[in-house]
């Protein structure tokens, strides 16, 4: 056996071991993060499940005439402004005839859902023969009856329900007049004060614009400007200054954008706060770094010689740059693209600074209303002292996973149809 | 002794320069010619360059070239790496203007224009002098989008049927034609290399141009694929004027009828073809087809 054998042998044992501790740094890196993403998904999951059904309440309801105050039912101003909690409270009285007093009558009447009135009301001004007649509905509970009817009898202790409470929502449990049912109004509500009422829709909506106004500036800017950065601009001091310019932006927090749309969009220039089309304008503000050095690292990867080969065929810059060179960028920029939009999908701080952490109820119905956002909607809901707002935001947060990985699932569809593969 | 410090001094900033270092001794020994040795006029000048000096920033690349290319013929320049014959080929259809550094003086006659007038547009220029480059360079798109991409940019063709047709002559006249004829919408990239190369000629010649510019066009092909071109070029010399870089002097005495040498930035010698390779007079020359470096 030579020297060198000999030498490359015993260097080999080292190499080898070496090249194993690597491999298992590189697991345990994997194996980490996975079961980080695992303990996420599981916690979010099992908190906010329970938000997506919630708890209804069987009752008698008597559609009494005098009770709701209702002299001439087809008068519909009278139809709107009756009495209808009024119902509810009878009915309750009349299932639990034995509460007496004032307190405890009031902790019966709050067994149902403060809203529950409204969809009475929706009721008659959709079918007025119902006056006069008596009917079984499933009523809305309140959240705290919610949360003590989900939850398992040992753990039911420690539920805000009222002491006095307990027993009348046991019974009703008893006899089969509670049910658990699917939360439709979580997906068509706006915000509200009572977790049994608050949906996320407003919040969905005003999200949606507010991408859409993020994507249709910042895209074509970015691109834009990157186009002319990378294929137009004379290399010189400026546009270097331009460049680390840019790349600093990159690295501004995000509530300076905020502070700057603030000072610019809403002082100076006098648009409305809390609307969706200011929070996209300071979210491009905010993405338009990333998508241009995206869009300018992918225009740098198209090969040098399909320019040459354009201008050697008489292209002019222009016609080199949009027949050949974005074609053959574009993958690559619907990717600086795609996480430019997923950062400000999920962008708080800049949009508390504009007003879009206001408290909107109604949907917004277009990007010039006032609305908020998913994740602050979230940071609300996880401010919010009632404890169905653990479940809610939870769900929320589920629905903002939804949003993005429906936005990036169209993003990467398009992609792959854009792409060249030759 | 000056100008070896100046190449010296050259060599650290330029790589094309530094490439050229190794000849160094020689040139030490065997000084340039006052003037280009041989025919560097032509009668009957397709174009014609006159005191053509190129520099790369500070460094120059070429100095004082005056060269004639005449009508219908192949010409071929030779030469050590470095030498400037790619830069002077990439002068003659001003593709030197896309890099910035670059500065080009001189006179450069292409039949009565002048090639470097500002009134001239560069893309009418390079619709007369086309280039195929040293690599393949087909555009991601479909065979016949490649080779109709030079005459749609130029209106050519109105309609189909003429874009047609100009597509299959060009593939024709490139000798590609029977190898794709089924498969015109396949990308051009599946190609190999060779048919790659051919695909690229083809797409010059789509325009009709006057002269085609070939920048070592067998450089990245095997023997087969070689013999091919050069066959291709060969059929090619009766119609348009060929200036053709290579590093093969098999290939520049096969295929060229006149051959130009540089050396680091001089035309040393012009002559026939068959005048270069078998009397050369130059010395320089001579070193250099004998072997002696390159």
């Amino acid at each position: 056996m030579s020297k060198t054998t000999e030498q490359v042998r015993k260097s080999l044992k080292a190499r080898y071991s070496s090249e194993k501790r690597f491999r298992a740094f590189g697991i345990t890196a994997v194996a980490f993060g996975l079961l980080a993403v695992v303990v996420l998904f599981t916690d979010i999951i099992s908190k906010g499940t329970s938000a997506f059904v919630e708890t209804y309440i069987q009752l008698e309801i008597n559609w009494d005439p005098e009770e709701l105050g209702i002299d001439d039912p087809t008068d519909p101003d009278q139809i709107n402004v009756a009495d209808y909690d009024a119902l509810i409270k009878a009915a309750l009285r009349e299932r639990f005839p034995e509460v007496e007093g004032r307190l405890d009558r009031r902790a019966l009447y709050q067994l149902a859902s403060s809203g529950a009135g409204f969809k009475l009301r929706d009721q008659l001004v959709a079918n007025p023969d119902l006056l006069g007649t008596i009917q079984t509905q499933w009523i809305l509970a309140d959240d705290d009856v919610d949360i003590f009817i989900k939850a398992d009898a040992e753990e039911r202790q420690s539920k805000r329900l009222p002491e006095v409470a307990r027993p009348w929502v046991e019974a009703l449990e008893r006899d089969g007049q509670t049910d658990i049912q699917w939360n439709a109004s979580f997906f068509s509500h706006g915000d509200s004060r009572e977790p049994e009422q608050a949906g996320v829709w407003a919040a969905v909506t005003g999200s949606f614009f507010t991408m859409i106004v993020t994507l249709v500036l910042a895209f074509p800017i970015g691109v834009a400007a990157a186009v002319y950065l990378e294929e137009f601009a004379p290399k010189n001091r400026f546009t270097d200054f331009i460049e680390v310019n840019i790349n600093n932006l990159a690295a501004v927090p995000s509530i300076i954008f905020g502070l700057l749309g603030l000072a610019i969009f809403i002082n100076l220039f006098g648009l409305p706060r809390s609307v969706p089309l200011v929070g996209g304008l300071v979210l491009t503000l905010m993405t338009l770094p990333t998508i241009i050095i995206s869009a300018r690292a992918s225009i740098k990867s198209v090969p040098p010689s399909i320019r040459e080969a354009a201008l050697g065929m008489g292209a002019s810059r222009m016609q080199m740059v949009m027949h050949h060179v974005l074609p053959l960028a574009m993958p690559g920029m619907l990717t600086g693209a795609i996480i430019g939009m997923a950062q400000a999908l999920g962008e708080t701080a800049p949009l508390l600074m504009i007003g879009m952490v206001a408290f909107i109820v109604d949907i917004p119905g277009g990007p010039l209303d006032a609305s908020t956002v998913l994740p602050v909607q979230i940071y609300l809901w996880a401010d919010s002292p009632e404890a169905s707002f653990v479940a809610l935001t939870s769900a929320a947060i589920m629905v903002l996973l939804a949003f993005l990985i429906t936005m990036n699932t169209l993003a990467v569809l398009l992609r792959k149809r854009l792409e060249r593969r030759w | 002794m000056e100008t070896a410090q100046k190449l010296n001094d050259t060599a650290q900033t330029n790589p094309a320069a530094r490439m050229a270092q190794e000849p160094e001794t020689m040139n030490q020994r065997i000084p340039y010619p006052e003037r280009t040795i041989g025919k560097p006029l032509c009668d009957d000048p397709k174009m014609s360059m006159r005191n053509v000096d190129v520099f790369y920033g500070d460094s120059q690349a070429i100095y004082g070239v005056d060269l004639d290319i005449g009508k219908n013929e192949v010409i071929a320049l030779i030469g050590p790496s470095g030498c400037g014959k790619s830069t002077f080929l990439r002068c003659l259809n001003r593709m030197n203007d896309t890099i910035d550094i670059c500065k080009v003086k001189g006179s450069f006659m292409l039949e009565q224009d002048n090639i470097y007038d500002p009134k001239l547009d560069v893309v009418e220029l390079r619709a007369r002098v086309g280039m195929v480059f040293q690599k393949p360079n087909p555009f991601p798109k479909s065979i016949y989008e490649n080779v109709a991409y030079g005459p749609r940019l130029h209106g050519l063709a109105n309609k189909k049927f003429e874009l047609d047709e100009i597509v299959e002559n060009s593939l024709r006249k490139a000798g590609l034609w029977d190898e794709v004829k089924d498969r015109l919408d396949q990308p051009g990239t599946g190609l190999s290399g060779g048919q790659q190369q051919r695909l690229c000629i083809a797409r010059s010649i789509a325009v009709s141009p006057e002269v085609v510019l070939m920048d070592e066009p067998c450089s990245a092909l095997d023997p087969i694929a070689t013999a091919k071109i050069e066959e291709l070029i060969d059929e090619l010399s009766g119609q348009y004027t060929i200036a053709i870089v290579t590093h093969s002097m098999q290939q520049a005495a096969r295929v060229s009828q006149r051959t130009a040498y540089f050396h680091l930035g001089r035309l040393i010698e012009v002559n026939d073809t068959n005048t270069v390779f078998t009397a050369p007079e130059h010395a320089l020359t001579e070193a250099y087809i004998t072997g002696r470096f390159g």
